[in-house]
């Protein structure tokens, strides 16, 4: 067999997503459910083929373009379990809805090829392809709901601002193709390693680039998007957008900046630094003032990138794996918090504001347990696993000698607090109160028995994790060659 | 020699005592929780509650039994290796500055469950969950010995104490509780922040190896400052002690006494277990301003406190005056040390020692009193639902079982000799003399401006003509109070006047850390 084996899971994802298309186009409107099993047979099949093809030594293939190492093995691996767990969460909400498209899963999995391509490209063009078939996916699952004004709203502000930043992107490309003349990720490390002065225009081209990746990620100042975007989108794509591709970003970032760029680590890091500070202080201190979960969280998550981004900043292996590690960590406490969004919502009725949460506790205490679990993760409170995310960020930036980046970090987490807290406060101190259209209740939820145990196993394993989480934290550690 | 740290005595038995006790409370709690909140079940809670708390008091009792007073190791030590990559052990130990805290933690749960017996009809089951959880955290927090397990326990007890606070509160709970969690976690933090800062110089979580940890002095202030926010907010001192007053008032009988008496106790464990030692150059050069703080409580607070019209809130005031004693207990040390006067002083002990003394003593009879005092005020509160004074007057007529009780308490708060509150305070005040007579001059005021707010308190709520119909319609104290009141009066007397077998206790852990704390480490 020939070393493109090692592409397998691509491979494989490419043919079951072609074979979903065509079969769910023939199913009768009765059998529609069957595209979601399907759907769940591609993810495990291509599970079995990263762990069994995807394993192994670092190999790069298909004229140097393509990386199959350890690293992105594990990233592929945590974004099929998030999307896996998106699909469970979507389904019921998708039938209550009408909205119940074979499209929804299509469109996932087309984003998680785009996002598995661009975690094992060693191609500049090749990262940039991946990141366009997610894009696209993503622009098309925000506008899949054709009824809402709303959802139309941001999938053209999604589109037209993703457009110009994948534009800086690959403007940042050609001009570092220009400057090198190759966009092998391996070739360009090895010419930025040498140690001599980075031409000007090597500079220029870094910025390009440096502002693409802060656009995907939604860094400030380029996070204009990322607000309205994940409020206006429905649920299950807001649900789908937060998590896993935040594993491409970081894998973008990752290729880019680390294996690419890392010879011009001096010029990058003051840049990322400002990124990073922007990301906490504008995130956390939006966050407050918002009254809708979904905006709120999506104001969370811009302040999670800051601290994301702090990783890169030291530049070293440990910083990296720290990065990753807080991005498998966001990506479930993501997941469970806008799965429990999911699990309030009847039909007719998004439980998306802050306010729908109130006096959850007497409501429904497990949940309300739940929800507590996934809040003060998020505020990195210990016992949970989004305490050791900021661990590791921090240590890495302290070990750089950036005291006071880590005073900074901390006390923005403290800022940030609050208004996990408040959400808490909701659930556990208010009572519960009829409101005027009279859709907070005290009746039971209404979710159905696979998404309540999904939605608890996501937060307890924030707790698992949090408990032990020396695994995960060697299998960052591990995969990114570190003893 | 193998690493200090990494020796210690294990549990003679082998038996996990420690962690039996941090994590019993905990599976307990997890236990009511499953109960469920319907009636049986909470009723099941209650006394499934009442059982693990007590079974953990029954189980600390061999710590006190079984220590060895005559070392300063570690003991009981437990330690397994928990996040590999960095170093970090779960890594568990008591020495004669933790048991007794340990202990105070032990005796109050059972009672404060107790208290919540009948009271608490909002979400039972959930209650005493939360104070269970409270339990095996605080525990933990005494019990670390390694720097990240400790701040894990540290940061993880603001949870149940927020839901405490915030769903059993009183009317401005929401405001109080969230003020506490963001006063405190913004002290830790930073606390965190040094943590991993010592981590980086030592290469490991070790709390012992913090203490031997080569630091410059600027270090040193830096690393001092951020464990000083970090405790300063819990104990609390002047100037942040804000969030004190609110938090106390507001919440819940049991959730005062558990803060009065332990979560207080944790700042100043703090400064003995991490500041004076992994910092003791930096420690000595500011001590003069701590001490300054220190006093600043002992008087302004107690005119504060003299002021109050709320009991609870003049209780909380005078548990800042309290904790004065005890940071200036333990940073007055530094002045005796370089005031000279040295040798042999009153008792044939050290000045520095005496202090040193004062300030854990200080901290276990103000455990006792104040969760006593909290107690005496929820008696009341659970009768006519007020705590302004002005709602009462004659009480003794009553209720003359309970304002025995209660003057004795209030008496104990004042420093009356024969009380455990008069052991402390006298001890800080003896070891002040030799830094300076002004400094022990002030401190002594306590005696007067603590008795004045507390004997006012008294003698406006207790004695007196019966006030109104409310007062005349009070029921004495029945035997569930009667018994946790006793309880805690029993110790503040056995205290007050034998103090040695916690003296002893404390004394060989106390005198090597003097020894510890005066070698510099520039």
């Amino acid at each position: 067999m020939g070393e493109w084996i090692r592409a397998a899971p691509e491979i494989f994802m490419v043919c079951a997503i072609s074979v979903i298309l065509v079969v769910d186009v023939f199913l009768p409107r009765a059998q529609r459910r069957a595209t979601f099993y399907l759907t769940m047979l591609a993810l495990l099949g291509t599970a079995l083929c990263s762990l069994y093809y995807g394993a192994g030594e670092r190999t790069t293939l298909l004229y140097d373009s393509f990386v199959s190492d350890p690293a992105g093995n594990v990233l592929k691996l945590f974004a099929y379990a998030i999307v896996a767990l998106v699909f469970l969460y979507s389904r019921d909400y998708l039938e209550r809805e009408g909205l119940y498209k074979g499209e929804y899963f299509i469109l996932g999995l087309f984003a998680l090829l785009g996002i598995m391509v661009m975690i094992s490209a060693n191609s500049l063009l090749i990262l940039y392809l991946g990141l366009e078939l997610l894009s696209l996916a993503l622009y098309a699952l925000v506008a899949f709901d054709r009824e809402s004004s709303i959802a139309a709203e941001s999938a053209m502000k999604y589109f037209v601002l993703g457009a110009i930043a994948s534009g800086t992107l690959l403007y940042g490309i050609s001009v570092l193709y220009g400057v090198t003349g190759t966009v092998d990720i391996g070739e360009l490390g090895a010419y930025f390693s040498t140690g001599e002065g980075p031409q000007v225009a090597a500079l220029l081209g870094l910025a390009f680039v440096i502002v693409g990746v802060a656009f995907k990620f939604g860094a400030v100042p380029f996070h204009m998007w990322l607000p309205d975007v994940y409020q206006g989108a429905r649920t299950p794509v807001t649900l789908f957008i937060s998590t896993a591709p935040k594993l491409a970003s970081f894998a973008l970032a990752w290729r880019v900046m680390v294996e690419g760029l890392g010879g011009l680590h001096g010029s990058w890091q003051d840049m990322v630094i400002v990124l990073s500070v922007l990301s906490l202080a504008v995130g956390n201190v939006a966050a407050i003032a918002q009254t809708n979960l979904k905006r709120m969280l999506a104001y969370s998550t811009i302040s999670h990138v800051g601290f994301i981004l702090m990783g890169f900043i030291a530049g070293t292996p440990q910083g990296l794996s720290a990065a990753m590690f807080y991005t498998i960590a966001y990506a479930f406490m993501a997941a469970a918090a806008f799965g429990m969004i999911i699990l309030l919502s009847r039909e007719g009725f998004e439980a998306e504001n802050i306010a729908d949460f109130k006096g959850l506790n007497a409501r429904d205490p497990w949940f309300a347990l739940m929800m507590l679990m996934i809040m003060f993760s998020m505020a990195g409170i210990p016992l949970f696993v989004g305490f050791y995310a900021k661990l590791v960020v921090l240590e890495s930036v302290l070990d750089a000698g950036l005291v006071w980046l880590a005073v900074l970090g901390v006390f923005f987490a403290v800022i940030g607090a609050f208004y996990y807290l408040r959400v808490i406060w909701f659930m556990y101190f208010s009572e519960v109160e009829e409101s005027a259209e009279g859709k907070i209740g005290t009746e039971a939820l209404e979710a159905s028995t696979a998404l309540r145990i999904a939605v608890s196993v996501n937060a307890l394993l924030l707790l698992a994790f949090g408990l032990f989480p020396g695994a995960l934290l060697d299998l960052c550690g591990s995969v990114l060659g570190l003893a | 020699m193998q690493a200090r740290w990494v020796a210690g005595r294990q549990a003679v038995s082998g038996f996990p005592i420690l962690s039996a006790l941090v994590w019993l409370p905990i599976l307990a709690g997890i236990a009511v929780l499953a109960l469920g909140s319907g009636e049986a079940g909470a009723r099941r809670g209650k006394l499934v509650a009442l059982v693990a708390s007590t079974v953990v008091f029954i189980l600390s009792l061999p710590l006190y039994f079984g220590f060895d007073v005559t070392t300063a190791e570690m003991q009981f030590v437990e330690r397994v290796s928990w996040i590999e990559r960095f170093n970090v052990y779960y890594h568990l130990g008591l020495d004669g500055i933790s048991l007794p805290l340990v202990l105070l933690t032990t005796l109050l749960t059972p009672l404060v469950v107790l208290a919540g017996w009948r009271v608490i009809q909002l979400r039972p089951a959930q209650y005493f969950a939360a104070f269970l959880f409270m339990e095996g955290l605080m525990i933990g927090v005494f019990a670390a010995l390694d720097g990240l397990l400790f701040y894990v326990f540290w940061e993880a007890m603001l949870v149940p104490m927020f839901i405490i606070i915030g769903v059993w509160g009183g009317e401005r709970r929401i405001y109080a509780t969230v003020k506490f969690f963001l006063f405190t976690f913004l002290g830790s933090v930073f606390m965190l922040v040094a943590l991993i800062y010592l981590y980086l110089q030592a290469g490991s979580y070790a709390i012992l190896a913090f203490h031997d940890l080569p630091l410059t002095m600027r270090e040193q202030q830096w690393i001092f400052v951020a464990f000083l926010l970090a405790f300063a907010v819990k104990v609390p001192m002047w100037p942040v002690h804000t969030w004190l007053p609110d938090a106390h008032v507001e919440a819940p009988t049991g959730g005062s006494v558990i803060l009065a008496a332990v979560l207080l106790k944790m700042g100043g464990y703090g400064f003995v277990r991490f500041s004076l030692p992994i910092t003791p150059d930096a420690s000595a050069a500011l001590a003069g301003v701590i001490i300054v703080l220190s006093l600043i409580a002992i008087i302004y607070i107690a005119f504060v406190a003299l002021a109050q019209e709320d009991m609870k809130k003049l209780i909380a005031y005078s548990s800042i005056a309290h904790m004065g004693f005890v940071t200036l207990g333990f940073f007055v040390v530094f002045q005796i040390a370089l005031g000279g006067t040295g040798g042999a002083g009153i008792f044939g002990g050290d000045g520095a020692m005496l202090a040193l003394q004062g300030g854990m003593v200080q901290m276990i009879s103000h455990g006792l009193i104040s969760g006593a005092l909290f107690l005496c005020v929820g008696v009341m509160y659970d009768r006519l639902h007020s705590r302004q004074i002005a709602d009462y007057g004659g009480v003794v007529n009553t209720m003359p079982r309970f304002a025995a009780l209660m003057v004795f308490f209030a008496l104990a708060n004042a420093g009356l000799p024969g009380t455990s509150g008069f052991v402390g305070e006298f001890l800080v005040i003896l070891g002040s003399f030799q830094a300076s007579f002004w400094l022990a001059f002030l401190a002594a005021t306590t005696l007067v401006f603590g008795a004045a707010y507390t004997l006012w308190l008294v003698k406006r709520v207790v004695f007196g003509d019966v006030a109104n119909d409310g007062v005349a319609s009070l029921k004495d104290v029945d035997s569930r109070e009667f018994f946790y009141l006793a309880v805690l009066a029993a110790g503040v007397l056995l205290l007050g006047v034998w103090p040695a077998p916690l003296l002893e206790v404390m004394e060989v852990t106390l005198a090597n850390l003097l020894e510890h704390v005066q070698q510099t480490k520039l």
